[in-house]
């Protein structure tokens, strides 16, 4: 593998890990202001480690939603990772169980875009460990920071925090949507799906529970249109 | 909710979605790349998201709350739109919060 190569892939891995740790502050804060310490917001940090999953189980407590719904909207999320690990097995060839083990704890969006953005595959495992030693650290390190952070803020300052989260998620959903993902139009229609009906239920279903109900959305609008099936 | 009770759902969904991760390095391949297994895979985010982004924006236990968390919102948007970086949109976002409910 060439030097050139190889620095260009740790230095994407190691500046993905800067950009996330801005997210675990966030979360941090966020875990705060929906009841958790700061000693639970890091042990879903150590953990759970997958940012969104971390975001919607605290988000759905935020909201006043029982443990179920935060436990099933966490976990809805998380099956991303199952399938960016069937992904990652030809391209780290993780041998053995307790090699799976530990590989698996680190699969998740941003080492499966370094590793599978790789130039080559001795490549992708250096792209997949440094991205997740950096995020990894970053991220745990970040979370205490937003945690006890939040916890000195008066009541404006929580105002500014209630603000924060609706847009942290909106940050989170607009990649998704933009044109370059996949089938963003479709993207966009299942967004708008899920968006109207957690608002129709929320009057009348128990916190939390519209929004695991909004995968309804993907059923009523994810098919693909005709004109749409070649884009 | 209980301190035991949190810690229970911090520890029981972690485990969940580590065995969701250790799942896909250990099922047959074929078991997840269903064509339509991988569709409500790509798609299931952005409704959940965007089910998060309204609920969190305009829900106050089962009412809906027109508050600075709308204009918050409405300018984390724009913000994204003009390409602004994370921590910009953020910090955009909790200080129009914090103009309104001073306003207010």
């Amino acid at each position: 593998m060439s030097d050139a190569a190889r620095t260009a892939v740790l230095r994407d891995a190691i500046g993905l890990g800067v950009a996330v740790g801005l997210y675990g502050v966030a979360f941090g804060a966020a875990a705060a202001a929906a009841g958790l310490d700061a000693w639970q917001a890091l042990a879903m940090s150590l953990l759970m480690f997958t940012g969104a999953s971390q975001f919607a189980l605290v988000g759905v407590l935020g909201a006043g939603g029982s443990a179920v719904a935060a436990a099933g909207s966490a976990l809805l999320l998380g099956t991303r990772n199952t399938v960016y690990g069937v992904r990652l097995v030809p391209l780290l060839r993780p041998q053995g169980l307790l090699r799976r083990m530990g590989t698996a704890h680190w699969v998740i969006d941003e080492t499966t875009a370094v590793a599978v953005a790789a130039p080559e595959r001795r490549l992708a495992r250096v792209g997949f460990l440094a991205a997740g030693a950096s995020v990894y650290l970053l991220w745990n390190a970040t979370t205490v920071v937003g945690a006890l952070g939040s916890a000195a803020l008066g009541d404006t300052a929580q105002a500014a925090l209630d603000a924060v989260v609706p847009a942290a998620f909106l940050a989170l959903l607009w990649p998704r949507l933009r044109t370059g993902a996949t089938e963003p139009a479709v993207q966009r229609r299942v967004a708008l799906g899920g968006a109207v009906v957690a608002l129709a239920l929320t009057p009348f279903v128990p916190a939390g529970v519209q929004v695991i109900a909004a995968v309804v959305a993907v059923a009523l609008a994810g098919r693909p249109r005709p004109q749409e099936a070649a884009a | 909710m209980s301190d035991t009770a949190l810690w229970t759902l911090v520890l029981g969904a972690s485990l969940g979605c580590y065995l969701l991760k250790l799942a896909g390095l250990s099922v047959p391949a074929a078991w997840v790349e269903q064509p339509w297994v991988a569709r409500v895979v790509d798609f299931v985010p952005a409704a959940l998201l965007a089910a998060l982004v309204a609920v969190q924006t305009l829900a106050s236990e089962q009412e809906l709350v027109v508050d600075g968390r709308l204009a918050g919102l409405a300018v984390a948007a724009l913000a994204l739109a003009l390409r602004a970086p994370f921590i910009v949109v953020l910090v955009l976002a909790g200080a129009t919060g914090a103009l309104v409910h001073v306003l207010a």
